[in-house]
């Protein structure tokens, strides 16, 4: 067994507990917490694909930008004294878990075939890394309309934001 | 590294983000196993791309990314509009467009 299955058992088993902490928590901030633990496992993985860019933009922007945003709105609404009656039954629970381990089951099986197509497709499979170089170039050469599309989105999102949470200022004009 | 076991940890990730979405009634936990989902969606994209030796998964990638942090945007500011009208963020609760 060599350092690269070692590092992908590890990232791996903490992503994975990582995840069932985020949804076994009763406390929102937990959750959230458990969250960052499994992005940062999965930019560990990402390393270890070669993707560094990738595992760079996903601390940055996952573990940085999106989780504090979470953690603002939990603080911000207070919610620790809500949630405890929030919880279903066990009948439901035990449902969702079935089905959970049905879609896990076909997930696998879609997994194992997949990859035995692919791996018929590339004759060699490459094991270089991708530098952000190659990233951008593609970025801005071959995909230039979608990440313009991109930025739109953003757009959109920004003024989204503010029409959502503006108050409402009728009474005063 | 054999892209099976990549794609196998992929799928048992997304497996719990619906597992969560299902279980919990709180709209930020459930928000948050989105957010599970699509970094799981990431990960495979980026076991396949390097095994086709490939750029273009990375960049899709970087794609989902953005539409994650605008969906998480206008997602938490409905959670916090709705948490400002109705005091609460459960979604059993949240049933006014029920029919």
């Amino acid at each position: 067994m060599n350092a690269e299955q070692i590092l992908f058992i590890l990232f791996g088993a903490v992503s994975l507990i990582g995840a069932v902490s985020v949804i076994s928590f009763r406390h929102p901030i937990y959750s959230a917490l458990s969250l960052v633990v499994t992005f940062f496992a999965q930019a560990g993985l990402f390393i270890l694909l070669g993707a560094h860019f990738v595992a760079a933009v996903q601390v940055i922007v996952y573990a940085g930008a999106i989780m504090v945003l979470f953690l603002f709105v939990i603080m911000l609404l207070n919610l620790g004294t809500l949630s405890a009656k929030g919880a279903i039954g066990p009948k439901v629970k035990g449902f969702a878990v079935i089905l959970g381990i049905l879609l896990a089951i076909e997930g696998i099986y879609i997994a194992l075939n997949s990859a035995n197509d692919t791996t018929v497709a590339a004759a060699e499979s490459a094991t270089g890394t991708t530098t952000t170089y190659d990233i951008g170039k593609l970025l801005f050469s071959e995909y230039l309309l979608p990440f313009e599309v991109t930025s739109l989105i953003l757009l959109a999102a920004l003024i989204g934001v503010i029409v959502l949470v503006k108050r409402e200022s009728q009474e005063e004009n | 590294m054999l892209l099976e076991y990549y794609l196998i940890l992929s799928a048992l990730l997304f497996t719990i983000g619906v597992i969560g979405v299902l279980v919990r009634r709180n709209a930020i936990i459930i928000f948050m196993c989105i957010e599970l989902m699509l970094n799981a969606a990431n990960l495979a994209f980026v076991a396949i791309s390097r095994n086709l030796g490939e750029t273009t998964g990375q960049v899709f990638v970087f794609f989902v990314m953005a539409v994650a942090a605008a969906e998480v945007a206008i997602g938490l500011a409905i959670i916090v509009s709705v948490f400002k009208h109705r005091q609460t963020i459960n979604v059993d609760e949240i049933n006014s467009l029920k029919g």
